[in-house]
């Protein structure tokens, strides 16, 4: 294992790093993929035919199942990528940020707004 | 030898994209964001840049995690937006300035930035936005010399390093032989994190701190390791890391003070505290 300085885990953050990169792969390299507007139709069409291309986990087939942002970050999910499989489904970072954190949209926006105060 | 006039950093969130696409600048949730940046367009077409490095993280449009450069430079002589997979419309090319990439490439390998060079390179939102900030009418008047750095997979490159880096590529600017004139954009921040139980997260107080910073002590962030960074910033607040990089390029050169031409500070656009700092470069 490479080393590692100990630092103190940080609430809610998972630094995406070899570790990460590694598990996520096959997830990632699928997300990526969605930059094409073809791949992204093809995704829809059949999602199961299209994750199995990318030889995804169960583990994350069951999270992009679910939808579910935090488990695809348990996965492996890289932020960035994962934002290109939210767009398929016109999420934006508010309905993402909002069920991330257990709050209504409006909740979570209205912190966004409070943080400015 | 070109001249370095100055600097600006400001932030790219593709909402903007969507924002400028649909003409919604004057409409109350944009209106404090757009307005910030006339005092900026007023010092630019004043001072009339021909050339712009650009600072940047690519968000998964030209790198993936097959090859991940730590820093890459742009030597292309053109740089063409793409499809980003979430809708925000792609825009025109940019034009390169491979001149200058090559002064830049060469001056950081001989100062032991081992970088990746591109003569084929899609540029992101990140690059795209803030000259359509900057310069929101018509064709873009500048070419471009995109310098990536990468934010995705950690280990990313220590602030110090950053700094570093940013102040060898003023100094290829400085000796670069041309009469253009060269601004330096970084593009990112400021504090917000997409991820986690912890999306969300702003800091206006760092945010702040670290824009003041860019002006009187532009060393200041290099303290913080990436770990800090994160922590005080957010995930992706982690971006300043390009405002770091232009501010120590206008440390090299003739001259190493900057006076404070304009600054926004806004909060939220989407889930982001956005920034908004433009530095002249002096004479001292």
């Amino acid at each position: 294992m490479p080393v590692k300085t100990a630092e103190p885990p940080i609430f809610g953050t998972t630094p995406f790093d070899g570790e990460q990169a590694k598990k996520g792969y096959a997830l990632n390299k699928m997300c990526f993929s969605f930059n094409s507007a073809e791949n992204r139709a093809a995704f829809v069409a059949d999602e199961e035919v299209y994750m199995r291309r990318y030889q995804l986990t169960e583990t994350q087939a069951a999270a992009i199942r679910a939808r579910n942002v935090l488990q695809l970050i348990a996965a492996g999910g890289n932020a960035y990528y994962l934002a290109k499989f939210a767009g398929i489904f016109g999420l934006d970072m508010q309905d993402i940020g909002a069920q991330q954190t257990g709050l209504s949209k409006e909740a979570f926006k209205a912190r966004l707004v409070a943080a400015g105060q | 030898m070109a001249d370095i006039i100055g600097c600006v950093g400001t932030s790219h969130i593709p909402a903007i994209g969507g924002a400028i696409h649909k003409g919604l600048q004057q409409e109350p949730y944009w209106k404090p964001f757009f307005d910030g940046y006339v005092p900026v367009h007023q010092w630019l077409e004043q001072n009339r840049p021909d050339v712009v490095v650009l600072f940047y993280n690519d968000h998964g449009l030209n790198f993936f995690l097959d090859k991940m450069p730590t820093f890459a430079v742009g030597a292309a002589t053109q740089y063409s937006n793409a499809d980003e997979g979430w809708g925000i419309p792609t825009l025109a090319p940019l034009r390169g300035e491979p001149d200058l990439s090559w002064q830049i490439i060469s001056t950081l390998i001989e100062k032991e930035f081992d970088v990746v060079t591109c003569q084929e390179m899609l540029v992101d939102h990140a690059c795209t936005l803030p000259l359509k900030l900057l310069w929101p009418e018509g064709a873009c008047p500048v070419t471009v010399v995109p310098v990536c750095i990468n934010t995705v997979q950690f280990p990313l490159p220590k602030a110090s390093r950053v700094y570093a880096l940013g102040r060898a590529v003023g100094e290829a600017i400085a000796v670069w032989d041309s009469s253009k004139k060269v601004a330096v954009i970084a593009s990112g921040g400021l504090s917000h994190q997409l991820d986690g139980e912890r999306a969300g997260f702003i800091n206006k107080a760092f945010d702040l701190q670290f824009m003041e910073s860019l002006v009187s002590n532009p060393e200041w962030a290099t303290q913080f390791s990436i770990h800090t960074l994160v922590e005080k910033s957010g995930t992706q607040g982690v971006e300043l890391l390009m405002w770091l990089a232009m501010r120590a390029a206008l440390t090299a050169g003739d001259g190493a003070g900057v006076r404070k031409v304009h600054s926004n500070y806004h909060i939220p656009i989407s889930n982001t505290a956005t920034g908004l700092l433009a530095l002249e470069k002096v004479m001292a």
